[in-house]
């Protein structure tokens, strides 16, 4: 679950850092209001959960409190990427002596958190971390033990940061750190990390995310902050793939899938389930070279309707050539009836199923029923005698070699 | 057994096939039982009479359970799996 900038603010206070004297604002009317109180040049920044703000013309700067209602109206009324401002944020523009950045990530390889902190700040940490690796610090966190500020000053002075400098930063690093255990989040971000001209350290951006799963834990925060339980921050709209799936899936109780295309753009449809398959399965097929066209669940005994569903779902995909249908070896999905579901799919879409499904590989239930089937249609089975590996294996092999 | 079919949308009884005999479709008390024990809804029982009515877009649901060759006489309902040719039936 994503915060917008002004909501990630409030944690970060909240949490101890010092954050510059900011004001929220969903009219230009308090937006001029809050530019007063400021005093001096501020900048407005539209609150929008998607990048590219100052591109898109959503962060603009203002002299006077007249200024600043005026580019607060504008951006107001523009949308970025199609998404409607929730309203504007009213901040200072600081004097700043120099950027930093600091972060602490959930670091999935190890499984454990991981602080980040650069004297590059202000711009992208992957960038820096390129170009300029001896400027970006990392350290792992315990998840069990306190965190100490001794670990955060270790992380900042990898980075070459001495003196008052390391002081000053490091509780700030180590605050960061307790909030991301603390509030369970997957990534909690400041950027940049500002030093101003007297020497004191301010957050003048901060990028909060959520374990989704946390929302009952964080119940008082997330009530701290206004949200409702209802508002579910999905990260990015979803495609019509992903709302087709979803609806075939409402549409008949028996069995369940689910769909995700974002982010995939590959030839190879997915469709795979049962036990931490999906993605094992997915990986699988990229450690191979395979480009997967999508990411997909199916399981749960669904009906042959909602298994053809999908797979018309996934063969519809542009760029689709072929699919793949996997599970995992813990699966109590009967093999027939997905066996039904995908050749179905591939009569009704005019396709060849011996042509168009690259592999079958899903062992369990009535997998002899579902040979016959698959045996009928050209379709080699594939039972717990493949491995999964293998299995994904096979279909790469396929489409690369366009068989 | 013929060729697999392709092509077009929505295919119905591309795997199973449903065969009833005429006499028992006719008997409106035989046609609400087979209504009522197919888990997938391929048997209706139709207006007043309750004439039996095959379902055609819910056939290849079927999970071969075999409890309407349990509700029925023997041989009254056969199911064909048409993908290899084999049928169940009682009797």
């Amino acid at each position: 679950m994503r915060f917008y900038e002004y909501e990630s603010r409030r944690i970060v206070e909240r949490a101890g850092i010092p954050v510059t004297r900011y004001g929220f604002c969903t009219t230009a009317e308090a937006a001029r209001e809050v530019a007063a109180e400021i005093g001096g040049p501020v900048v407005i920044k539209s609150q929008v959960l998607t990048g590219g703000r100052m591109k898109a013309g959503g962060v603009k700067f203002a002299d006077t409190p007249e200024e600043a209602a005026e580019h607060a109206a504008a951006i107001l009324d523009l949308a970025i990427n199609g998404h409607a401002p929730r309203g504007v944020l009213v901040d200072p523009k600081a004097e700043v002596a120099q950027e930093y950045y600091a972060s602490v990530i959930w670091d999935g390889t190890v499984k454990r958190p991981m602080m980040l902190f650069s004297d590059m700040g202000g711009i992208d940490i992957e960038e820096v971390a390129a170009s300029h690796p001896d400027h970006v610090g990392r350290g792992h966190l315990s998840n069990l033990l306190p965190v100490s500020d001794f670990h955060a000053k270790q992380v900042i002075a990898r980075t070459g940061v001495t003196g008052s400098e390391l002081t000053r930063a490091t509780p700030i690093l180590a605050r960061l750190a307790r909030l991301m255990r603390d509030c369970d989040m997957t990534l909690a971000e400041i950027n940049p990390l500002a030093r101003l001209d007297d020497g004191s350290f301010v957050a003048l951006d901060a990028h909060m995310e959520m374990e989704n799963e946390a929302k009952p834990r964080q119940k008082e925060l997330l009530e701290e902050l206004g949200i409702e339980a209802q508002d579910t921050r999905e990260p990015y709209e979803p495609s019509d793939f992903e709302r087709n799936v979803k609806a075939i899936d409402a549409a008949d109780h028996r069995g369940v899938i689910q769909g995700k295309d974002h982010g995939f753009s590959g030839n190879l449809g997915l469709v795979i389930g049962a036990g931490g398959g999906s993605l094992t399965l997915t990986d699988a097929v990229r450690s191979q070279g395979g480009k997967p066209a999508n990411y997909t669940e199916i399981g749960g005994n669904p009906s042959v309707a909602k298994a053809c569903g999908l797979a018309k779902e996934v063969l519809r995909k542009d760029g689709v050539e072929k699919i793949a249908v996997m599970m995992s070896i813990v699966s109590n999905t009967r093999v027939d009836i997905v066996a039904r579901g995908v050749i179905k799919a591939c009569l009704e879409l005019g396709r060849d199923p011996a042509e168009t499904i690259a592999v079958f590989r899903i062992p369990g239930a009535w997998e002899e029923e579902g040979e016959k089937i698959l045996r009928r249609y050209g379709v080699e089975y594939c039972d717990r005698s493949v491995s999964m590996w293998d299995a994904a294996g096979r279909a790469v092999a396929k489409i690369q070699e366009g068989t | 057994m013929s060729a697999p079919p392709t092509g077009g949308e929505q295919l119905t009884g591309v795997f199973i096939g449903i065969e009833v005999d005429q006499t028992v479709a006719d008997d409106a008390a035989l046609a609400g039982r087979l209504a009522e024990v197919c888990p997938v809804d391929i048997f209706a029982a139709d207006g007043e009479a309750g004439a039996l009515r095959i379902v055609e877009e819910n056939l290849d649901e079927c999970v071969l359970c075999e409890l309407c060759l349990d509700a029925a006489p023997d041989g009254a309902v056969v199911i064909k799996k048409l993908y290899d040719g084999s049928e169940l039936r009682r009797g």
